[in-house]
């Protein structure tokens, strides 16, 4: 157990990697957050399991520059999306879109969560009216 | 019997999804939002002489490929010599988007391994990549006369790909849509 601790204790010592923009995009805080959240939720496709946030493959830093300049142009978040979009498609929005296409993402989730909910619950209601084994209890005491 | 029925479907499904997730080909390839839409307007200078362009406008009224190489793109080596003879049967007019390159280096590549190429737009920034959804090298896309985008390859062309992808949509002129 203290090993495992200390094994954890480690891991999180390990130092953040620094992100490649360290850079400040915008003078004006509210588009840097805008930027650093919108960076964040898009997909590297070079790098399939990255945001463009995390990797620096020059796909990434295209893709960092054309987002600054859309949002130094003025866009909203949703325009920046559909630029991403239908060049890419869905899949370069880490946080997809709830479209007809997506739904399914959404929703399943929860779906799944009332699906096993509702089969805890037979299994349990089940299980609480079998009626008490005595001998096993009855032996259990015994002993 | 009945209490089984559940878990078996359970498990039918999880083996289908299995199935078509292991079976479905190249997983890091991305279908093209492109396809049956028309294909992103472009102008670059072209890469032997940066004082002319190359764009949209070259590639209209014809059934043209516009294939995105560069030199650090070790498939585009692969895919060449296929590239040369298609250029050689005269078959389809072939663009380049030279993506992300330096310009001396695109030009010793086709100096020394031939240029099938009618121009190359010389894309050094990569913007007109994005404007196309390109995100690696080579891409190729087969675009109508009328401009519209009808088959993507991700990956070097060869012979087989091209008889079996590319010739049916040109022998139909993109009708088929």
């Amino acid at each position: 157990m203290k090993r495992f601790l200390i094994l954890i204790a480690a891991m999180l010592a390990v130092a953040p990697v620094a992100a490649i923009d360290t850079g400040k995009a915008f003078d004006d805080p509210e588009l840097q957050a805008r930027y650093d959240k919108m960076i964040s939720e898009v997909r590297c496709l070079k790098c399939q399991n990255q945001s463009i946030k995390d990797s620096n493959v020059f796909l990434a830093s295209d893709l960092r520059r054309e987002i600054r300049r859309l949002i130094a142009e003025g866009k909203t978040d949703a325009e920046i999306q559909d630029f991403l979009v239908t060049r890419y498609g869905e899949f370069a929005l880490y946080r997809p879109r709830t479209t007809g296409k997506t739904l399914i993402l959404w929703v399943a989730p929860f779906v799944l969560v009332l699906f096993g909910g509702f089969a805890m619950f037979r299994i349990l209601r089940h299980r609480m009216s079998m009626p008490v084994d005595d001998d096993a209890v009855n032996e259990g005491a015994a002993e | 019997m009945s209490r089984y029925v559940l878990p078996l479907v359970a498990v039918i499904t999880l083996i289908v999804f299995l199935v078509i997730g292991l079976t479905r080909g190249d997983p890091r390839a991305l279908p093209s939002p492109f396809i049956g839409k028309p294909a992103p307007q472009f102008e670059l200078p072209k890469l032997k002489d940066t004082s002319a362009t190359v764009g949209s406008s070259d590639l209209a009224g014809q059934v043209a490929l516009v294939n995105v190489w560069a030199t650090w793109c070790v498939q585009c080596r692969v895919e060449h010599q296929f590239l040369l003879d298609l250029a050689a049967t005269g078959e389809i007019p072939i663009y380049g988007i030279n993506w992300r390159d330096t310009r001396p280096e695109a030009l010793r590549w086709l100096q020394q391994l031939g240029d099938p190429y009618v121009a190359s737009g010389f894309d050094v920034d990569g913007v007109v990549g994005i404007d196309w959804g390109v995100y690696g090298a080579p891409e190729s896309f087969l675009v109508s006369a009328d401009g519209v985008v009808l088959f993507k390859q991700l990956g070097p062309l060869n012979r087989q790909i091209w008889e079996r992808d590319f010739v049916p949509l040109i022998a139909s002129g993109g009708a088929a849509q």
